[in-house]
């Protein structure tokens, strides 16, 4: 604790405005993520109701075929790009400096940067419903050809995707810098948090995919405007070589939203259960050969374009795989809860319902691994119940435990834990209306992405429609709960979770210091 | 106060009576009349046994230490962190488990994917946005639009039961045949499916996939196109209809008899009210979609034909776009090879003299004619 000295005094910060403008601290920059996702989070959430208004009843009440597919397209890109991948950057610049006994990020500057370019990205997506032919509607997917086919809207989306894409390069060169580089001395490799080791492995996925992503949205833009045709067979090309391309970036893009969340969830089910994480060394063996694997499975997204069938064994085999590491996390998440002593504050409700419903996720992704069955499958409600499962139980929750569980330390309040609760309890029950549900629409063979079905299909539509009025709203009681905690929450104890060992706990007073660690802890013992 | 508001509640659930009284609360696939879609549901069935067995342990340990281990039992935390063994065992066992389901996996997919030694050949080409068929054997073509009337979709008429799932030509097959679909798309990827017999195959711009399958029942099975579109993606099913083979036989005399004599005289003079009258339904089957009812269009994208600058000017840049598509708007497709001579002469008699009123029309020799220029 010696290490702490209140610095403030002696630097010349800008207020207001200018300082979150001009700011190179590891933690402004942390929260202004936070508040951007959670932003984002909102907007892509106000379009996924629009999405179930539509699909409430059969016919068309609320909007158009051509804004309903810009609404799912925005959604998709919004809630990846804008809500979830933001929000764990946020954590990481909040947590990793404070975890690993470091001042601050490797980079302030480029550090600001990476987030600045953000609202730029934001406002070009949301933007482009204002362009003349509105955004694109492609899916967020954005296969060619029908992206030729779009107004300015869809070059509105490539841009921020670019933006997007920068932003993530240099958050994950300063994350890999500072982690690699700004340990305290005795913080080796194999001691680092869990939560820090998974944004190494995440961010490494991010600086190997990004480029690739950014490399197919410009292909699409030249194909659009300068006469390219890497995606028109007519000139050669091929409308299928869009789709290998962006998969290489997407299927890892499903871990780099996971990996941060089983990074959180490893830190708080070990808190709460008092009793370390069970098999360490393996969840990082699991977790980097996760990361690996990841990079070896982009066609099972594809099994519909008519590729050879010797690729399609390579692909089901290579998918299935990826359930053993997979499977190895879960266990040992369950054998650290193993004759603990736990108790069920806000962030471990919220792991566990993490632990529940991603191991659903799990289960419906090994049905999809079988190709013949995710070919009746493809593009049908099944994946988009499938995917939600993974994104929304898994990431989202995963965020949600991370906020209430760092709360403390950020703000030195506590937030209700009574609210805290009745928010889970509300998540998790109209999380499963919503998206449960969607399962047997898929199964039913329910397309994707339109606005309007047949009347099998209403029964389930009418039920997760209801289900997702009442998860939006239960996220607009959580915006609640955080603006109590800050205005008026309790002052936090100095150590609010009793069986928490990681540094920011353990060595950093509560609300955690303006700079962390301005001499490093020595861990060497 | 409160039973107001529960005669409010009742209202608002009586309201959605109708949608709940032909609702179907499917749990499951559709059932399928091919016997690979039977297997297909058998493995699924596997699968799912298998889920059921490792959600009982996974979950089990994990509801049992949640109710015995926690704090406010009194109960105490464990120290330990780590076993070799059961690490082992916890990645053996997932790997035998993987294997076992590889095997039936393999088998089956290595059987779905194969089209060879089919009984005939149906090409579907997937358009923006409706469905074209070519029986190659016999040289049949046809395009297969959604009926579903439009007041079904935007207004309040009552839905039929094939809401969504009707076209105006259905594909026909013999029952007990192998059917090989070969797809492929005009503009961008659709993708051609139907559930009950079990097949889905994308349908690619420039390039030509296969797909096969063998109904064993006799019967109508819907499908849908499964790949975004564009804007009527969800406007565009599939319907197939498994006859016998003498049935089929008829039908397929039928079909070609009625393509091989044009339903209209190539050299007639057509009268404007006429060719007006069927120009309307031309336009609310093919144009009304985009352009919308009196063809006020969704500028920009689609623009309006009502004092547009095409319909209200000269014939020969009119016919031009029909025929030809648009260079500028890539959304404007060709309409030459998709409407004869007469439904184009039809629908461009309706553009100028129902929406419009520039007086004009064109003959369908004369557009047989621009054809060949």
């Amino acid at each position: 604790m010696e290490a702490v000295h209140d610095h403030s005094h002696d630097h010349h910060v800008p207020t207001g405005i200018m300082r979150y403008v001009t700011t190179t601290n590891h933690k402004d920059i942390g929260s202004m993520y936070l508040w951007f996702s959670f932003a984002m989070f909102l907007v892509g959430g106000v379009m996924a109701l629009v999405i179930r208004a539509e699909l409430f009843q059969p016919g068309l009440q609320v909007v158009e075929p051509e804004f309903f597919n810009q609404m799912t397209t925005l959604h998709g890109l919004i809630m990846v790009f804008g809500a979830i991948m933001p929000a764990f950057v946020g954590f990481a610049n909040w947590q990793i400096p404070m975890m690993i006994g470091a001042p601050d990020m490797a980079f302030p500057r480029m550090n600001n940067w990476s987030f600045w370019l953000l609202p730029p990205a934001g406002i070009l997506l949301m933007g482009s419903l204002l362009a003349p032919g509105g955004a694109g509607g492609v899916g967020w997917t954005m296969y060619a050809p029908l992206t030729i086919q779009q107004g300015m809207g869809m070059d509105m989306m490539i841009f921020a995707i670019h933006i997007l894409g920068m932003s993530s390069i240099m958050g994950s060169i300063n994350i890999i810098t500072t982690i690699l580089n700004m340990r305290a001395p005795g913080m080796t490799m194999m001691k680092m948090p869990l939560f820090v080791w998974t944004w190494l492995i995440t961010a490494y996925l991010l600086v190997a995919s990004m480029p690739v992503l950014a490399g197919a949205v410009t292909m699409t833009l030249t194909d659009r405007h300068f006469g390219t045709h890497f995606f028109n067979a007519a000139g050669g090309g091929d409308p299928v070589l869009y789709q290998h391309i962006f998969w290489f970036f997407g299927h890892p893009e499903v871990y780099i939203i996971a990996i941060p969340a089983f990074g959180v969830i490893s830190e708080v089910i070990p808190t709460f259960s008092r009793k370390p994480l069970f098999g360490y060394p393996s969840m990082v063996y699991a977790t980097a050969s996760i990361a690996i694997l990841s990079f070896l499975v982009w066609a099972h997204h594809m099994y519909t374009v008519g590729m050879p069938v010797e690729a399609q064994l390579y692909y089901m085999f290579a998918t299935m795989l990826i359930a053993i590491p997979t499977g190895v996390k879960v266990f040992n998440w369950v054998a650290t809860m193993w004759k603990g002593s736990m108790s069920f504050e806000t962030p471990m409700l919220f792991a566990q319902g993490f632990l529940f419903l991603f191991t659903i996720g799990g289960f419906t992704g090994l049905v999809l691994a079988v190709t013949p069955i995710d070919i009746q499958l493809h593009d049908t409600y099944y994946v988009v119940a499938h995917f939600h499962y993974v994104m929304v139980a898994g990431a989202l929750f995963a965020a949600f435990a991370g906020v209430y569980y760092w709360l403390p330390k950020w703000i030195g309040k506590m937030y209700d834990e009574r609210l805290g609760k009745i928010h889970f309890w509300l998540s998790l029950t109209f999380f499963n209306i919503t998206f449960f549900v969607q399962h047997f629409l898929g199964l039913a063979g329910m397309p994707r992405r339109i606005p309007d079905y047949a009347l099998q299909f209403a029964d389930w539509n009418m039920v997760s429609s209801i289900g997702a009025f009442g998860f939006g709203l239960s996220q607009v009681f959580f915006l609640y709960i955080l603006l109590k905690a800050i205005r008026s929450g309790e002052k936090a104890p100095e150590q609010p979770w009793d069986g928490a060992t990681t540094l920011e706990w353990t060595h950093l007073p509560t609300p955690a210091p303006y700079h962390s660690f301005e001499t490093p802890p020595d861990l060497r013992k | 106060m409160k039973s107001s508001f529960s005669l409010r509640a009742l209202g608002i659930i009586m309201a959605f009576l109708p949608a709940m009284a032909t609702a179907e609360w499917n749990l499951n696939f559709t059932p399928s009349v091919t016997l690979l879609g039977e297997e297909i549901h058998a493995i699924h069935n596997l699968v799912m046994w298998i889920i059921v067995g490792i959600s009982i342990v996974v979950f089990g340990a994990m509801f049992w230490s949640i109710l015995k281990h926690r704090k406010s039992v009194g109960h105490k935390a464990s120290n330990f962190h780590e076993n070799t063994t059961i690490e082992i065992i916890w990645t053996v066992i997932p790997v035998v488990i993987l294997i076992a389901m590889a095997f039936p996996a393999t088998r089956l997919l290595l059987a779905t994917r194969d089209s060879s030694a089919s009984d005939m050949t149906i090409k579907a080409t997937g358009y923006q946005w409706r469905w074209g068929y070519e029986y190659l054997d016999e040289g049949l073509k046809f395009y297969s639009t959604l009926a579903t009337p439009r007041d079904q979709i935007d207004g309040g008429a009552e839905k039929e039961k094939t809401y969504l799932l009707e076209v105006d030509n259905k594909v026909v097959v013999p029952v007990g045949k192998k059917v090989r679909i070969l797809t492929t798309s005009n503009d961008v990827i659709h993708a051609w499916s139907v559930p009950g017999l079990a097949v889905k195959q994308d349908a690619i711009p420039g390039f030509i996939r296969d797909i096969a399958f063998k109904a064993e029942t006799i019967g109508t099975y819907r499908g849908q196109c499964y790949e975004l579109c564009g804007k009527e993606h969800g406007f565009m099913p599939i319907v197939v209809e498994v006859v016998s083979e003498e049935d089929y036989q008829t039908w397929m005399q039928a079909k070609l008899a009625e393509s091989g004599a044009p339903s209209f005289d190539p050299d007639k003079e057509y009268a404007v009210a006429e060719l007006v009258a069927a120009g309307e339904q031309v336009y609310n089957a093919n144009c009304i979609a985009c352009h919308q009812e009196g063809g006020v269009g969704m500028p920009p994208t689609f623009p309006a034909i009502k004092g547009g600058k095409i319909a209200t000017g000269s014939m020969e840049g009119h016919l031009d776009i029909i025929l030809n598509g648009s260079d500028k708007n890539p959304m404007m497709a060709a309409w030459g090879p998709i409407l004869s001579d007469y439904d184009i002469a039809a629908v461009i008699a309706y553009q100028r003299n129902e929406i419009n009123s520039s007086g004009d029309i064109i003959q369908p020799s004369e557009i047989s004619a621009a054809r060949t220029d």
